[in-house]
């Protein structure tokens, strides 16, 4: 009882807080953290679910009425927390290491950005193009089947290489996705070079919603079908069969699970959750160009894996949450205030924070976030924060 | 096509191929040993080759303020900046094994190779902190040393740098020097025990944790070598810089057969001769529609292809399973 009410208590009152002080990051993290809490405390179900949904449904909407820019964020989590699922069910589930996931997220991108925009024209001549915006609706199936077909692309040469080496052919893959995208502006145009495509047309919104508050809601519609999906599949046969791969595969061939069939399942549903986000990025984007798509968001995305808990769905929200908000939010924020720091001359310890030097900028230092969170976490606590419940048993030594 | 433009540029291309091969070989030692004894890929490797580079660079351009670069004769220098470059990555590549990967031992292992990657990416932004705020600039170039830009023609369209008959020269020795030691020392001899086996080796009485740790030293030592030779070739650094020589060394690796010592100097040889020829070759051969960009895309072909049909590699024993 005193749980519920302070559950309750706190996410009205963070909710009021940032629409009070709508600049303030701290605060911003604060509604957040109270969300967490929501999913974490001791409290009937009906109300944490009723909680969640209103928490997402209109408190958020309305801080993104105070401050454009935290909605920006709310998007841009729910993107990562798709994706992260996606990997959950190739690394988590299926324990195939893949370094190069967002080759995928780019195919999907790459689909409605080649057809959504003028560019289509380039390649196939005439005036055609773009399609109009409905047939968004329509590309976030074939991105999503394109993705799908790309991941059964890559597994079948590979499928016969196990841990370490399929983890490298895999960077290697996605390091050969972003070359050719870099490069296919020749001999045919096919995605335009490291100048990217744009404008990449949008759907026309419903209820005259802003743009803004549209992709909030599109990506908080496919993230629950997504966590939907991945539940159901975590129990069925296809997920145990996973598991079993991951676990032993030899133990798991003689027990009749079809390897072939299975790995190249595990790929393909993986990618097709990144191919569905790639084409609801582009189109919220208006631009793509492959610096979207590098090695760095692969591994971004693996750390939300790990720093959650490998094969755990909730552990997939979280992390991708706390990794994106660490991204966009603190590491800016704090260089934000250094650099206010710096213009108000203040000074540390007899050491004026103007002489700093110009080239030390905090929000540049994702590489060594993504970096500190996967070694500590591998060698502190390998499960994550939310460890899968198989997992953790099979941890436990 | 000009078949004339393709033989004439032919010696040119070969020396480029040669140079790469050497850098490749010399990283590709740092991958191939730490397998060869753990039986797992030392991913931070690249960033532990491109730090030799930063100690390089960093050394020289303090010569060059103290006025020492031009008083100093050349090859002291030149020795001097090797020497501390191979220091400190080997130093490196033992703390970053005794941090994060000695507490993975016997985990499951895809645990430490992730861990790895973080210790990867972690070097890369650290090492750009460091020079942010000690130089304000984290790309940087190395200082040139006039001696090592004269030419000497080999024939009428060919000439060759002293550079790079010193970074030919540099990369033959360090092999040549690693050789002994894996095959003529006492402590070599332990090496390639605890590669075959470590809980026989640890019977023995080789103290098996210190030969890991001499194994990262030497592979990082090697590395920090090929990073200032790869600074004295190409000149510009910067953080990230490392991390597609790597990859491609360990395609080498890979190429060679992993484990196997000659296999990665021969693999590296290889895959640098054939790259700088797909480099030089491809977009004359396809008029222009295919250019050198794809030099990258080729060398992850080939080790693609490599580990679906020869796993070994060219000189590879059979790689065990590890349960």
């Amino acid at each position: 009882m005193i749980q519920a009410l302070l559950t309750v208590g706190l996410v009205a009152l963070s909710a009021l807080a940032v629409a009070t002080f709508p600049r303030s990051i701290l605060v911003f993290l604060l509604f957040q953290g109270s969300l967490v809490f929501v999913y974490r405390a001791r409290i009937p179900e009906w109300l944490r679910w009723s909680l969640l949904a209103v928490a997402l449904l209109f408190l958020m909407p309305a801080i993104g009425y105070f401050n454009g820019y935290y909605l920006e964020v709310a998007t841009q989590v729910g993107i990562f927390v798709a994706l992260a699922l996606g990997l959950n069910i190739v690394v988590g589930l299926a324990g195939l290491l893949d370094l190069g996931y967002v080759a995928f997220f780019a195919v999907g991108a790459y689909s409605w950005a080649i057809f959504g925009s003028p560019h289509a024209n380039v390649i196939f001549g005439g005036s055609g193009f773009p399609l109009a915006g409905w047939w968004f609706y329509v590309f976030l199936f074939v991105g999503l089947g394109a993705a799908a077909i790309t991941g059964i692309l890559l597994g079948l040469p590979v499928l016969r290489l196990h841990g370490d080496y399929l983890a490298i052919v895999t960077l290697g893959f996605g390091e050969v996705i972003r070359v050719l995208a870099n490069n296919l502006d020749k001999p045919i145009n096919l995605t335009n070079g490291p100048k990217g495509i744009t404008p990449i047309s949008r759907p026309p919104t419903p209820f005259g919603l802003p743009y803004g508050e549209y992709f909030y809601f599109l990506v908080l519609l496919i993230v629950v079908a997504v966590v939907i999906v991945n539940r159901r599949l975590e129990d069925s046969h296809i997920g145990r069969a996973w598991e079993a791969i991951r676990e032993d595969e030899l133990a798991a061939r003689s027990m009749g699970v079809p390897l072939v069939r299975m790995k190249l399942m595990a790929f393909a549903c993986g990618a097709s959750f990144a191919g569905v986000m790639g084409v609801l990025f582009s189109a919220k984007q208006v631009f793509i160009n492959p610096e979207s798509f590098t090695f760095l968001e692969s591994i971004g995305v693996l750390a939300m894996v790990i720093l959650g808990g490998m094969g755990s769905i909730p552990g997939a929200v979280l992390g991708a949450t706390v990794v994106t908000v660490l991204n966009l939010q603190v590491l800016k924020g704090f260089s934000l205030w250094l650099n206010e720091l710096k213009n108000a001359g203040v000074t540390v310890l007899g050491y004026s924070l103007a002489d700093l030097p110009t080239q030390f900028e905090p929000a540049k230092y994702e590489r060594m976030v993504f970096g500190i969170i996967l070694v500590l976490m591998m060698i502190f606590r390998p499960q994550g924060i939310f460890p899968a419940r198989r997992r953790q048993r099979e941890l436990a030594r | 096509m000009d078949v004339e433009l393709l033989v004439r540029i032919f010696p040119e291309v070969l020396l480029d191929g040669i140079i790469l091969g050497f850098m490749y070989a010399l990283i590709a030692l740092g991958y191939t040993m730490v397998y060869g004894v753990l039986e797992f890929i030392n991913f931070a490797h690249s960033e532990i080759f491109i730090a030799g580079a930063f100690v390089g660079v960093e050394i020289l351009l303090g010569l060059k303020s103290a006025g020492l670069l031009d008083a100093l004769p050349w090859p002291i220098v030149l020795v001097l900046v090797l020497i501390a470059g191979m220091a400190a990555s080997g130093l490196l590549a033992v703390t970053v094994e005794r941090i994060a990967y000695r507490p993975l031992r016997g985990a499951p292992r895809l645990i430490p190779l992730i861990s790895a990657i973080g210790i990867s990416f972690f070097l890369q932004d650290l090492i750009r902190l460091v020079e942010s705020l000690w130089r304000n600039a984290f790309n940087l170039v190395y200082p040139t040393i006039d001696v090592l830009n004269l030419r000497f023609e080999l024939t009428q369209t060919t000439d060759v740098s002293v550079k790079s008959l010193v970074v030919i020269a540099g990369a033959l020795a360090m092999l040549g020097a690693l050789h002994l030691i894996v095959n003529r020392t006492k402590v070599g001899t332990a090496i390639r025990a605890v590669a075959e086996d470590q809980a026989a080796a640890s019977l023995m009485g080789i103290d098996v944790n210190r030969i890991i740790s001499l194994t990262f030293l030497i592979g990082g030592a090697m590395g920090g070598a090929a990073g200032v030779l790869f600074g004295v070739q190409y000149g510009l650094i910067n953080p990230y810089s490392g991390f597609i020589p790597g990859l491609k060394a360990f395609t080498a690796a890979v190429l060679g057969g992993i484990g196997n010592i000659p296999g990665a100097m021969l693999g590296g040889l290889v895959l640098g001769l054939l790259e700088a020829f797909a480099a030089a070759y491809l977009s004359l051969l396809t008029g222009g529609a295919f250019g050198a960009e794809y030099k990258d895309i080729f060398a992850f072909s080939v080790l693609i292809l490599i580990l679906i049909f020869r796993p070994k590699g060219l000189l590879g024993e059979v790689v065990r399973e590890r349960a």
